[in-house]
């Protein structure tokens, strides 16, 4: 049994949540930058040359990309053989989260559902977790903006609507958020499993970098048919009309029940911040 | 691309000259004030109480903004979405409200309400939050303190790199710009 102690965990959370508001992961900043080259619309390439110069600039100055540092979501994968002492896990991760947001000066953007009041320090954490093989621990943050996950959303389809009924879901949520989620967006799709399983598969999609596709080559080819699609819609960058409206489209999948067909969709904008460390 | 220079309070001649889809830089003060700081100013004209700012001529940003760092005027401040300002934002258009700065579509009743008292609405990139804040000079809380990010803020700006999306002659470049590019 390894042993590892809560507080390398906090340390660990702050760091990463403080690093991945900063610093735009390198796949999405050549994403950026090949979108840019690809454009047709001069409007479209002023803007992806803004995102450019703003990832520049918040890496040189330690600005947040975006003024909305997010959610904290954070997925942990936990091998069998160890063994966390000196706290709770869940506890360890809101702390990390409330020491990142305060000392690195990041938007608290937590609030209750209801009376609307400010949690004050970011937290709780989304947090969810794995048990794995073996004797690591695996953390990946994704701050995720309040403005792209407003647009996403889990659908039970008929399962007679089947691979078409996905791809129609799918286009009606990507013109129902029109320019409101920030394009050029990543796309996320969970298929399968059931109403949470869906969510969780979408989300999970999300951490798969730019341009790595599907291993299956069934939905390695629909996930290109659907990026296709998408960019067709002429939805552009910030939605002032262009052909860059997707930088990259994932599907999870997983089976289902005989009476469903469950499809999520979870949409990222192009401030896509995303870090992982193995302790 | 040629970037035309306007600076606020926001003359109506300069106004009659904007058009949809034309990038801008803008300089003066502006005021921040999200879905929050909005419902408070809707509900103190209902009371027959003075706004904490004035409206006549000036521009609105719609943004709550990351904490200033020491040594900083402001953190990130890109803008948020509009669409949820729509129901408070006739009104104060209608009191002389001659711009407004944020991200995503705007409702019908407000792009009426931007032709009827010409008015523009421009997009600031959604995610731009660290350039923009190098466009900020000043920045001061004005009201509503208690409402954090959400609070209302005068902020001095030098060319914040702007887009025209409704223009007072009932352009909107989110749908002329989609119809142009959709295969």
């Amino acid at each position: 049994m390894r042993e590892i102690h809560v507080n390398d965990i906090v340390t660990v959370l702050e760091k990463l949540f403080v690093d991945a508001n900063i610093n735009l992961p390198d796949n999405v900043y050549k994403a950026l930058e090949k979108a840019a080259e690809k454009e047709e619309s001069p409007l479209g390439r002023e803007v992806i040359r803004e995102l450019i110069n703003n990832a520049g600039l918040a890496k040189s100055e330690g600005l947040p990309i975006c003024q909305d540092t997010g959610l904290a979501v954070t997925f942990i994968e936990i091998g069998q053989d160890v063994h966390i002492n000196g706290g709770i896990l869940a506890d360890a991760v809101d702390e990390g989260v409330r020491r990142a947001y305060k000392k690195g000066y990041l938007r608290k953007s937590c609030c209750d559902p209801l009376t609307r009041k400010n949690t004050g320090d970011n937290t709780p954490a989304i947090l969810h977790v794995k048990i794995v093989p073996g004797d690591r621990i695996k953390i990946v943050v994704l701050p995720k903006g309040g403005g792209s996950e407003n647009y996403g959303e889990v659908r039970m389809l008929v399962p007679s609507e089947g691979k078409e009924g996905v791809k129609s879901f799918i286009l009606q949520m990507i013109n129902k958020g029109g320019p409101n989620p920030c394009p050029p967006i990543i796309v996320g799709i969970g298929i399968g499993g059931n109403l949470e399983t869906s969510a969780i598969l979408s989300k999970e999609a999300l951490m798969v970098p730019i341009g790595v596709r599907n291993g299956d080559p069934f939905l390695s080819a629909f996930e290109a048919e659907i990026l296709e699609e998408i960019n067709k819609t002429g939805i552009g960058p910030q939605g002032y009309g262009g052909t860059v409206t997707a930088l990259d489209v994932h599907i999870k999948m997983l089976p289902c029940h005989i009476a469903s067909l469950p499809v999520a969709v979870n949409i990222q904008c192009h401030a896509h911040r995303l870090k992982e460390v193995i302790i | 691309m040629e970037i035309r220079r306007i600076i606020t309070p926001l003359a109506e001649d300069v106004i009659e000259q904007l058009k949809t889809g034309e990038k801008v830089f803008l300089s003066g003060y502006i005021y921040t004030a999200r879905d929050a700081a909005h419902k408070r100013f809707i509900e103190a004209l209902n009371k027959g109480e003075n706004l904490p700012i004035e409206i006549k001529d000036q521009v609105i940003y719609y943004c709550g903004p990351s904490p200033a760092s020491p040594g900083r005027v402001i953190g990130a401040c890109g803008p948020t979405t509009s669409s949820r300002v729509d129901v408070y934002a006739p009104k104060l258009i209608s009191m002389g409200l001659k711009g407004m700065i944020g991200k995503g579509k705007r409702s019908q009743m407000v792009k009426d309400a931007i032709k009827q008292y010409k008015s523009v609405y421009f997009g600031a990139t959604g995610g731009a939050g660290a350039l923009i804040s190098k466009c900020v000079l000043s920045s001061v809380v004005i009201a509503y303190e208690e409402l954090g990010p959400e609070a209302v803020m005068k902020l001095e700006v030098k060319d914040l790199p702007l887009f025209v999306i409704n223009d007072i002659y009932g352009n909107d470049l989110y749908d002329e710009g989609v119809k142009k590019y959709k295969r």
